[in-house]
């Protein structure tokens, strides 16, 4: 193949990988701007989406778009129950202080992926795609399954920004975020915002899983990568800032699948984790945030 | 301070005693936990003393046991110079990443922290031809020894271990009774305050966690050498969760604290191992238990209600 069509498969698979990142980071994004907590388990919320999804293709017989669309509603609720339970039982009774939480979160995450390796086992299965249409290019074909992730991907992130800017409850997130206290003394119960958040920001982590999973494959480790991409992708986009982590996830995407393809993923990950280093350091309010965090 | 001395040379001296009345499963156990708490002891001066909650100390760890065990197989240096070696390496890698990850503070420092360790990892492994990956290397049973003293057999490896533990704990001991150990508290109590009264943060913090880096990588090169593998594993995240696990379970603050949660933790893990395969679900549960009902730790907890002048 000659470079031209290498760069844009490169670009096409990055643009995948920036849609599901894209995904994932805003729940984490979401959690952190709304209750300042940085939440170690999402990555495991990402995983126990894609297992979810892995029970419910193997529990659903008939053709396999069918069980692919129970798994992406049952996913998020169930991983949006979780979240939902931790923070009632663990995040509330801390008080959201932020290191307490990200110690606690820590534990969370071990005692997720005991429960995984426990019900689900040790192996990477993977999960039929729900159709297997491919796009044939003049140089080589693409799953036309990965264009549905990116669509996908896109309506549910408008979906959650229409949320966010237009509707009471993101009037009440909002208003959560600028300022918990004054919020409470408007009658907010901020109580349940927190708890609402962190479930959706869970369950955002789950859809991502489960669009993802036809493509990669369920395993109970699988959660530390999208965790720290979603870190990264977070921190540079400015921490809290919705727009902001879209469109650091679209850069991330992009130059992790360049770089992986013409370099090494290993030297792709390298880059990033020091880069996002450095943007803490010396730019903490993130290369396109104007907040301090 | 008598009932002060008389209780860490207690520790020690029962932990000497032991040498010769464990049995040997047991004994090797104990070489390790108390290379594993002076690895924590470090942990403790910069989170427990100053207040720097770093996720990124498997980094100062790997960085000593990379430099001695690096050092004997690869330049062939004598394992005394390489240990010391490695000591250096955790506290200059702790120095450099410290010049960098204190311009910020509280989440961002955890982060911060958290990528450098990861890119470090990464390049461990980006670089595996040399540095074996996640497989590691084993060194050679015959460079395990300084002059006479085989460190890879039982008996002298323990007693190396506790030599080195005793130094760490009395060093620990000292450091909080001098006046950079009370600026270093002064900096997890009140930062603000302290600047006011004239002390510069960032050298005060810079130092102790150079010390706590020093700490990590000595107990990363004794790990090294006394159990002859060398690994990139060692600077994966979870070496950094460890010593934050058994210093929060042991008191955070203490100088006891760092051995008795690495000695709980290890014996927990063990025991549990008997009847459950799920050891990952033990260390998660004991992060999640510590932290809601008892987050000072054992010491703290005993400090607080009963021995007011424990250290």
């Amino acid at each position: 193949m000659d470079f031209g069509p290498f760069l844009l498969l490169a670009l096409m698979e990055g643009t995948v990988t920036a849609a599901v990142l894209a995904l994932t980071a805003v729940g984490l994004s979401l959690v952190f701007g709304v209750m300042r907590v940085v939440n170690v388990a999402h990555g495991e919320f990402f995983m126990l989406g894609a297992v979810v999804a892995w029970f419910v293709t193997q529990a659903i017989p008939g053709p396999p778009w069918i069980a692919f669309l129970v798994a992406l509603v049952v996913a998020p609720l169930l991983v949006g129950a979780v979240a939902l339970a931790t923070d009632r039982l663990v995040l509330k009774r801390l008080n959201y202080d932020p290191e307490a939480t990200i110690v606690a979160t820590i534990g969370l995450l071990y005692i997720l992926q005991q429960a995984a390796l426990t019900f689900f086992g040790p192996d990477a299965r993977p999960v039929p795609a729900p159709f297997t249409w491919r796009i044939q290019l003049p140089w080589f074909g693409w799953s036309g399954y990965k264009l549905f992730v990116i669509v996908a991907a896109v309506a549910v992130l408008l979906v959650v920004w229409r949320i966010m800017t237009h509707s009471k409850a993101g009037l009440v997130m909002r208003a959560t975020q600028m300022d918990r206290d004054t919020a409470r003394a408007f009658g907010i119960d901020t109580d349940r915002v927190y708890a609402g958040v962190f479930a959706l920001g869970a369950g955002l982590a789950a859809v991502a899983a489960v669009l993802v999973v036809p493509i990669s494959q369920a395993h109970y480790l699988m959660g530390t990568d999208p965790l720290l991409l979603s870190f990264i992708v977070v921190i540079i986009g400015g921490l809290g800032s919705l727009r902001g982590t879209v469109v650091a996830a679209l850069v991330i995407g992009l130059s992790d699948g360049v770089i992986s393809v013409f370099f090494s993923p290993t030297l792709a990950k390298i880059i990033a984790t020091l880069l996002v280093a450095m943007v803490l350091v010396f730019r903490p309010q993130g290369l396109f945030g104007t907040r301090a965090p | 301070m008598t009932r002060t001395w008389a209780l860490h040379l207690g520790v020690i001296a029962v932990l000497l005693a032991a040498n010769w009345l464990l049995p040997a499963y047991h004994h090797t156990n104990l070489a390790r936990i108390m290379v594993m708490a002076v690895f924590a002891m470090g942990y403790n001066i910069a989170f427990g003393y100053t207040g720097l909650l770093s996720l990124g100390h498997a980094l100062f760890f790997a960085a000593g046991i990379y430099a001695t065990g690096m050092g004997i197989a690869v330049l062939e240096i004598p394992t005394g110079p390489s240990l010391a070696l490695g000591l250096l390496a955790g506290a200059m890698m702790a120095a450099a990443v410290g010049l960098l990850a204190l311009r910020t503070g509280g989440v961002s420092f955890m982060i911060v922290t958290l990528m450098f360790a990861q890119a470090g990892y990464l390049t461990l492994l980006y670089f595996g031809p040399l540095t074996g990956g996640d497989e590691g290397f084993v060194i050679d049973r015959a460079a395990r020894a300084i002059g006479p003293i085989d460190l890879s057999a039982d008996t002298p490896r323990y007693l190396s271990a506790l030599a080195l533990f005793t130094v760490a704990l009395l060093l620990h001991l000292a450091l909080t009774r001098t006046a950079f150990g009370r600026s270093m508290i002064a900096m997890r109590e009140n930062e603000e305050r302290s600047r006011m009264l004239g002390y510069n943060p960032f050298t005060v913090k810079l130092a102790a966690l150079t010390l706590s880096g020093a700490y990590a990588g000595a107990a990363g090169a004794a790990f090294a050498v006394m159990f002859g593998y060398v690994g990139a594993s060692f600077a994966g995240v979870q070496y950094s969760i460890l010593p934050l696990l058994y210093v929060l379970l042991g008191g955070a603050g203490t100088v006891l604290g760092p051995f008795v949660g690495a000695l709980v933790m290890f014996y927990l893990i063990d025991l549990s191992s008997l009847v459950t395969t799920a050891t990952l679900f033990v260390t998660g549960a004991a992060l999640l238990l510590i932290v809601i009902f008892a987050p000072k730790g054992f010491l703290g907890t005993l400090r607080e209600r009963f021995l007011p002048w424990l250290p």
